[in-house]
């Protein structure tokens, strides 16, 4: 990967360049993570057609990536204080360091429901995110996000037909439906917790109040569901964690297959 | 260095020289039709500033599109040419010009109306599009196979009519 040159950041206060370096590392994280998971699927989806929508989706998201964390390693120079590139950032940190949510690194163990039920919550999420963003005060977050914001609004009309076909479908894809549902749910909540270093940039309106965004994205959400004969699920736990570089036991394996060529080959081009 | 560059370079001559680079997924599409191509700037040193955008995040013909505009300068004298890519404003399918929607046509691919940000784009809810016309035989009566195509920015149809499937440029 070789992004051409983003135009430097206008100078400003080091702890605010820090924390929205730390913000669009968050969202960089969840994007390339989850670009990763649905590339899994290339090849392995239930049809053709549905081969090419999950690599178009995981392109979309690929590119969002590419934008935070060029953004984010421009902000977050490395121990010889130049910039960290996107490679760099991708390939060379270790699972503590990435601060994805939880919810898109869930491995979908070759369950289409699940890779619809997480694409439904995930992307009426980032369309919510990416939504407000656009009115950021920082100019790159608002950039890359009026890019993303059609994007994703695509992706979660794409998950939510799949959804009402599946919930209204037939007594056996219902269930399945509603039991992906039941798994994904745990995680959902991680999505509109607050993060102590964001906070004063929710303040300076430069990056979303993560709580504002659960009224609208569990409207939608609850709305396409009861459209698909489906529950809301109750979730008895709930997981959390990622912000602070807690991941679950997928990561490791998720981050091995990412990383594994580049580590092996430092420095190798092609 | 004005030396080195060919004489009265202009903004406007050096555009005639990067307008053209196709799309190289698209390729009877040039940069300029799909609005790719935002401004072209020479200084009074003569240094040429090509500004481009992508269309969608993670288009992965932005590195092509770079490296052909980088060779057809560095072939006209401007070896120290540079490319900026910029992300704002969002590029859009309104942004193709009329001679591009004419051109994809004639190729077989539907183009897209124009009228994305009428329709809502991203913004509202997706409005269902009726009249999509199957570039082969005209006909209006044709049906998605799939929301997602060849490219980022392609969906699969067929047309009813004539049977044919065709490409179509999504509204973004």
């Amino acid at each position: 990967m070789s992004q051409p040159a983003a135009a430097p950041p206008p100078t400003r206060d080091p702890r605010i360049s820090y924390e929205a370096g730390m913000y669009a590392l968050r969202l960089g994280d969840d994007a390339l993570v989850l670009a990763q998971r649905m590339g899994e699927w290339i090849a392995s989806a239930p049809q053709l057609e549905e081969d090419v929508a999950l690599a178009n989706i995981a392109l979309d998201q690929l590119g969002q990536a590419r934008n935070l964390l060029t953004y984010a390693g421009s902000l977050l120079p490395g121990g010889d204080g130049e910039p960290r590139s996107e490679d760099d950032l991708t390939y060379l940190r270790d699972e503590r360091d990435f601060v994805n949510v939880q919810l898109v690194e869930l491995a979908d163990g070759g369950d289409f429901g699940r890779c619809m039920a997480r694409l439904l919550v995930f992307s009426s999420w980032q369309r919510e995110l990416y939504g407000a963003l656009v009115d950021s005060a920082d100019p790159t977050l608002s950039a890359v996000a009026a890019k993303a914001v059609k994007e994703v609004h695509y992706h979660r009309d794409h998950a939510t037909q799949w959804v009402l076909r599946l919930g209204d479908g037939t007594p056996k894809s219902h269930r399945r439906m509603q039991g992906a549902l039941d798994e994904v749910w745990p995680y959902v909540e991680e999505l509109f917790e607050p993060d102590p270093v964001t906070e004063s940039l929710v303040a300076g309106g430069v990056a979303v109040d993560p709580a504002a965004l659960r009224r609208p994205v569990l409207d939608y959400v609850s709305d396409a569901l009861q459209r698909a004969t489906l529950e809301v699920p109750t979730a008895t736990v709930r997981h959390g964690g990622g912000r602070r570089g807690i991941h679950t036991e997928a990561m490791g394996h998720l981050l091995a297959e990412l990383q594994h060529v580049a580590r092996s080959h430092p420095g190798a081009v092609w | 260095m004005s030396a080195a560059h060919p004489a009265a370079v202009t903004a406007a001559t050096v555009r005639e020289l990067v307008a053209a680079v196709p799309d190289p997924e698209v390729p009877v599409l040039s940069i300029d039709d799909l609005g790719v191509l935002r401004d072209v700037a020479v200084d009074s040193a003569g240094h040429v500033t090509v500004t481009i955008t992508p269309t969608y995040s993670g288009c992965p013909a932005m590195d092509a599109i770079t490296d052909d505009i980088r060779t057809r300068l560095g072939a006209a004298g401007h070896g120290d040419a540079e490319v900026r890519l910029v992300l704002s404003p969002a590029w859009s399918t309104d942004q193709m010009s009329e001679e591009g929607r004419r051109k994809l046509l004639d190729y077989g691919i539907a183009p897209p109306s124009g009228r994305a940000a009428v329709r809502g784009g991203g913004a509202g809810p997706v409005p269902l599009t009726l009249t999509v016309r199957c570039p082969q035989c005209g006909s209006p009566d044709t049906r998605e196979l799939s929301r997602f195509g060849s490219t980022a920015c392609k969906a699969l149809w067929q047309c009813q009519t004539c049977r044919e499937p065709f490409d179509r440029f999504k509204e973004h």
